[in-house]
């Protein structure tokens, strides 16, 4: 479409930093955390031109790349309405966590700068690959440095919480790799030629007990991330226990790349299941959405509490994907990312808070309204759009998270 | 354009004074707020007198909200007769406000900040008045919530402001939640919320769906007009500054569900059921807190309390189908009780913070003016002829007294009456409590500054002469120009039986006899065993707290400590544990014996050749 | 005369169960080694009857690659038994069992 390759300068302009980064001198902190901005913000004006240039009138991907790779895998990328508003995020929310860490990471910085860079990098892969192996190399990508975001420069449990978190997501994302290739197979049948292409496979039909089979397991691998009820607890260790960077990056984006998958692969991919599914997906949702909000409500544990309630919102993202209506689905992905500026920012708050008392105890603060205040309806704001997507429940979740939210 | 204008004077002051407040001196920021908001009142006295407010509506569509899918929502602005007579109030009365404030808040270290957000209540409550549909009323809605949690918790480090703030947000919430549904279930019944086209939307709905439409809209309403069961937080709202008392939770914020009902009087007016609703809890509040006012303590209780009571006279006349009633004591009772509420906050800045009236007393002769206009009020209030209140409240007392007549309860009359008797009551009681000798204190209390004093000087010309809006004597032009929105509602022109008008003011005459029967001399009156009942709000909060806090308490508990923990994480934990217990068993198999090893591998070889073989 | 395929055969097949007897029963890591290579060969002389009796190379081929792999697998093996002989004073294979679970 265009003559500069975008989309693969907007994946890999943080990698590349990450490289010079790794070339610095360590005691050099200014200088890496300069070179790690320079290259955030590069993919942050990439991604702005790519907004400016988006054409909003069809629902074709966009700015696709094309690369033959291997046995029917190609380097494919492009951009769609459905990863657009991601993209932004992931760009607009990388740096401010970098920036969250600048002055309270202290050891090994290089490293924690390049994690975080290369963390961008596979977000970014996720959200544009259109290749479903390249996709899952992503998805996969991401949890190395997320894991060692966690487990390098978390809290106390953070050996717990980072292995619970790998092994969560690795549980789901195997059995998303069996159905990718059982797809592919039979695509490859249809088709003619092997391919993984998301496009092309949507026109597979799959007979519909296997058909059935292959969305459980993508489901399952998305409901880890997103997380639907009861597959959520590695969210509360895994945000209680990351650093303030890793809290923001995992809440903001992370999360995001469930419900993407919910929108992007499984729904076009295997329509018939997702028809069957929606209605245990839905309940799941909305018990999701109501035990978040009583959970937080019982919190002593700021992060802990945060964490319990984008429990309870990303539940009204996966009733929303699933109630298979346009205005559902504009819902969820503005919910997506209201929650994603909503949620990043509590916890870059709950990060201040921690650095200047040192401690996540609700009881323990007292006063700090100040501060809080603001942001709290901060989180409530915006939503008003986004729960227009399944009035009952929508409106529920606000209540009784709000009594979560305001309870600091 | 001029619509458009109003909202942004007080939003652009919010601006000015949000960002760059700290810096400007004091005396700026004091013009800067109250400016933009008088500014705001010019521009909409100006919008009021243009033709297409009494003709259908001014409207000003700002842009396209929402598009999706099916559904699509235009943001704009409406002025006609209802929202022009609410906005004039909001501004007018918000500007007495803002001004008095400058003289109340002047020693206040967060002088910016109060005024940033008293700014932003105005712009957000503007935008609730002139939404032209729901959702934009919806979302002023909100924001005044968010400014009344800001100020009502605006001394922050005050342990009580704090916690009142976040009841009154909690509690408000809940109503919104019954607001939204309201409107998500008109909005999926019908496919628009432009108030426009609600008219002719009531009869398209099925019987059912509007009943339960308008009972979930006036749950809001409940809340924000802190009317029973969810009037707990505006007692406890009275731990923000004095003027916010005034401004947000008296004269106009709390009247927001009045408004609405009042905005969406063609729904609310083909839902009998929901009407009487309505009248009812209307009824019961109104009663049930002047006798909570009766007791109090605290005079900014006693008005919360009688502010509460009043919302509740407001709702009666929604229910009885006399909505100019209604709106016509929302505009006296802003101008009359924002009066009581300054002429408090003027005791409480002479003396010192002080504001329980047990010691108070005495202060007549120090703050002349100050005592005045809280007599006035309290006048008003209690329904002595000539004062706005009586007026208002006459007109409503007479509609419930037809509305009886022609099938409605008897006891929606009653109560009123009742209430009536014991507002003039417990108002007396304020008055000779706080003003009257002896003094209960030896400080030296002193006449507020002019800031303070001409505020309350316009509001008690208004609340002397507010009545004239709809006295029939003048030719009611308040009341005609409302007769004419609210089509459907019967006219109230017909003259009032002389008897039915007499009989509240002899009760309101008696209860201010009583009142200084019982009180003289500052006596101390308790009423025994019925007066802590009425102390105790007849048990409501503790009821709250054993039926359905403590529940809900041990429920999130419940679920956080024995489900989240141990059912769910045990579940995944226990998956984790079987693993390695399985891993435990089976490790044995691993001897470290090489020639083990080459044994199994033997014995797995010929096992597949024998396979092979015998095949 | 020639000698029949089957003596070759019969031949390296007890070779070979000699070899699997001596890398199972004996204890001593150089014993089982030369046991190790003895099943080599004994497949070794399998490998050249087979292609003297087909007159096709490609099983003696065949022997020239188990000889090599032979020759590596003795510098590596013989290294490695030298290295826990230092460590341990011993080429007793049960007493190496690092690898116990």
């Amino acid at each position: 479409m265009t003559g500069a390759p975008l989309l693969s300068g907007l994946i890999f302009l943080p990698l590349a930093a990450a490289m010079i980064v790794l070339w610095l001198d360590r005691q050099r902190v200014g200088a890496m955390f300069t070179v790690a901005l320079a290259g955030m913000g590069a993919a942050l004006v990439v991604a702005c031109v790519l907004f400016a240039r988006f054409d909003s009138a069809t629902a074709a991907l966009q700015f696709v790349e094309r690369t033959p790779w291997t046995g029917g895998i190609d380097y494919a990328i492009g951009v769609d309405g459905i990863s657009l508003p991601l993209v932004m995020l992931t760009a607009v929310i990388l740096p401010l966590a970098l920036l969250s860490a600048w002055g309270s990471v202290h050891e090994r910085v290089k490293e924690f700068i390049v994690s975080l860079l290369a963390l961008e990098t596979a977000l970014l892969g996720t959200f544009l690959a259109s290749d479903l192996i390249l996709f899952f190399v992503f998805w996969e990508a991401v949890l190395i440095p997320m894991y060692f975001i966690i487990g390098l420069w978390g809290g106390l449990r953070r050996a717990y919480a980072a292995i619970k978190f790998i092994l969560y997501t690795m549980t789901g994302s195997a059995l998303m790799l069996v159905a990718i290739i059982v797809l592919s197979v039979q695509g490859t049948a249809q088709l003619g030629t092997r391919t993984f292409d998301v496009v092309a496979l949507r026109t597979v039909h799959v007979a519909m007990p296997l058909q059935g089979y292959l969305a459980a397991a993508f489901a399952l691998a998305f409901a880890i991330k997103v997380p639907v009820w009861p597959l959520h607890t590695w969210l509360p260790d895994a945000h209680v226990e990351a650093p303030t960077a890793g809290s923001v990056v995992l809440a903001a984006v992370l999360l995001k790349m469930g419900a993407y998958g919910f929108l992007r692969f499984l729904l076009p991919l295997f329509p018939q299941a997702s028809l069957q599914f929606a209605p245990v997906m839905s309940v799941l949702a909305i018990i999701g959405i109501l035990y978040g909000g009583i959970v937080s409500w019982a919190q002593r544990d700021v992060k802990r509490l945060v964490a319990m309630s984008s429990v309870s919102h990303l539940g009204l993202v996966t009733l929303g994907a699933f109630a298979f209506t346009v205005e559902a689905v504009h819902g969820s992905l503005l919910q997506m990312v209201n929650h994603g500026l909503s949620t990043g920012g509590l916890f870059l708050l709950v990060g201040v808070l921690y650095d200047r008392t040192h401690s996540r105890q609700l009881d323990d603060y007292g006063g700090v309204a100040a501060l809080m205040p603001r942001f709290a309806p901060l989180a409530l704001f915006g939503r008003p759009r986004a729960t227009l997507s399944r009035p009952s429940a929508a409106s529920f979740c606000r209540r009784s998270t709000c009594c979560g939210c305001i309870r600091e | 354009m001029l619509l458009a204008l109003i909202i942004a004077f007080p939003l652009a002051g919010w601006l000015i004074l949000g960002v760059v407040g700290g810096r400007l001196p004091r005396r700026v920021i004091g013009i800067l707020a109250s400016g933009t908001v008088a500014l705001a009142f010019v521009a909409s006295v100006a919008a009021s007198r243009h033709p297409a407010v009494s003709a259908g509506g001014l409207t000003a569509p700002l842009f396209s909200w929402i598009a999706a899918g099916a559904l699509t929502v235009p943001a704009g602005l409406l002025m006609d007769r209802l929202s022009s007579l609410m906005a004039l109030v909001v501004t007018g009365v918000g500007f007495l406000i803002h001004v008095y404030s400058i003289g109340y808040m002047a020693d206040d270290r967060s002088y910016a900040r109060y005024f940033a957000y008293l700014n932003l209540f105005i712009a957000s409550m503007l935008l609730l008045v002139l939404g032209s549909n729901l959702l934009v009323l919806f979302v002023g809605w909100e924001l005044v919530g968010l400014c009344s949690y800001l100020l009502i918790g605006f001394w922050f480090d005050r342990e009580r402001a704090a916690q009142a703030g976040r009841k009154a947000f909690v509690v408000n919430r809940i109503g919104d939640a019954g607001f939204l549904l309201g409107i998500l279930l008109l909005a999926t019944s019908t496919g628009t919320l432009e108030l426009g086209r609600i008219g002719s939307l009531a009869s398209q709905m099925a019987p059912g769906v509007l009943t339960a439409v308008t009972l979930l809209l006036f749950v809001g309403a409940t809340g924000k007009s802190a009317q029973l069961p969810l009037y707990v937080w505006l007692p406890d709202a009275m731990e923000g500054p004095t003027p916010v008392s005034a401004l947000i939770h008296a004269a106009t914020m709390v009247t927001a569900g009045v408004y609405m009902i009042a905005r969406l009087h063609p729904l609310f007016l083909a839902a009998p059921l929901t009407l009487s609703v309505v009248a009812g809890v209307g009824a019961a509040t109104a009663f049930f807190a002047a006798t909570v006012a009766l007791v109090q303590w605290d005079l900014k209780r006693v008005l919360a309390y009688s502010t509460i009571s009043q919302l509740g006279y407001m709702f009666v006349a929604m229910g009885v189908v006399a909505m100019p009633a209604g709106m016509f004591h929302l505009t006296t009772h802003a101008f009359f009780k924002a009066l009581l509420f300054l002429a408090a906050g003027s005791v409480m800045h002479a003396m010192g913070g002080v504001i329980d009236m047990r010691q108070l007393g005495g202060l007549a002769g120090a703050m002349r003016w100050t005592a005045f206009g809280f007599v006035i009020g309290a006048l008003a209030l209690a329904g002595i002829p000539p004062f706005a209140g009586f007026f208002s409240k006459d007109l409503i007392l007479e509609a419930a007294f037809t509305s009886a007549q022609h099938g409605g309860s008897w006891l929606v009359w009653v109560a009123g009456l009742a209430t009536a008797f014991v507002t003039a009551v417990y108002v007396t009681r304020a008055a000779i409590l706080t003003f009257l000798p002896p003094a209960a204190h030896h400080g030296h209390p002193h006449e507020a500054p002019p800031t303070m004093r001409w505020p309350m000087a316009a509001l008690a010309v208004l609340s002397v002469g507010g009545g004239a809006l709809g006295a029939q004597a003048v030719g009611a032009p308040l009341l005609h120009s409302l007769d004419r929105f609210f089509a459907t509602a019967p006219a109230t022109e017909s003259a009032p039986a002389v008897l039915l008008t007499m009989i509240p003011v002899a009760i309101g005459a008696l209860g201010m006899v009583m009142g200084v029967f019982l009180y003289r001399g500052r006596r101390e009156v308790t009423l025994g065993a019925v007066g802590r009942f009425f102390e105790r709000q007849w048990y409501v909060e503790r009821v709250y707290d054993a039926a359905i806090l403590a529940p809900a308490r041990a429920l999130a508990q419940f679920c956080a400590d024995v489900i989240e923990t141990r059912g769910i994480d045990g579940a995944v934990n226990g998956v984790a544990a079987l693993v390695v217990r399985a891993g435990g068993t089976l490790r044995r198999a691993q001897t470290g014996f090489v020639r083990s090893y080459a044994a199994a591998i033997l014995a797995g070889t010929i096992v597949v050749l024998g396979y092979w073989l015998l095949r | 005369m020639t000698v029949p395929i089957g003596a070759y055969l019969a031949l390296g097949a007890l070779l070979f169960v000699l070899g699997i007897a001596g890398v199972l029963l004996r204890r001593s890591a150089l014993i089982v080694f030369m046991s190790i290579e003895l099943m080599l060969n004994a497949v070794n002389l399998t490998f050249v009857a087979f292609a003297r009796q087909l007159g096709r190379l490609e099983g003696q081929v065949a022997v020239f690659f188990v000889l090599v792999v032979a020759a590596v697998e003795v510098v590596v093996g013989l290294a490695i038994i030298i290295a826990i002989f230092r460590t341990r004073a011993t080429v007793d294979l049960d007493d190496v069992d690092l690898l116990r679970g």
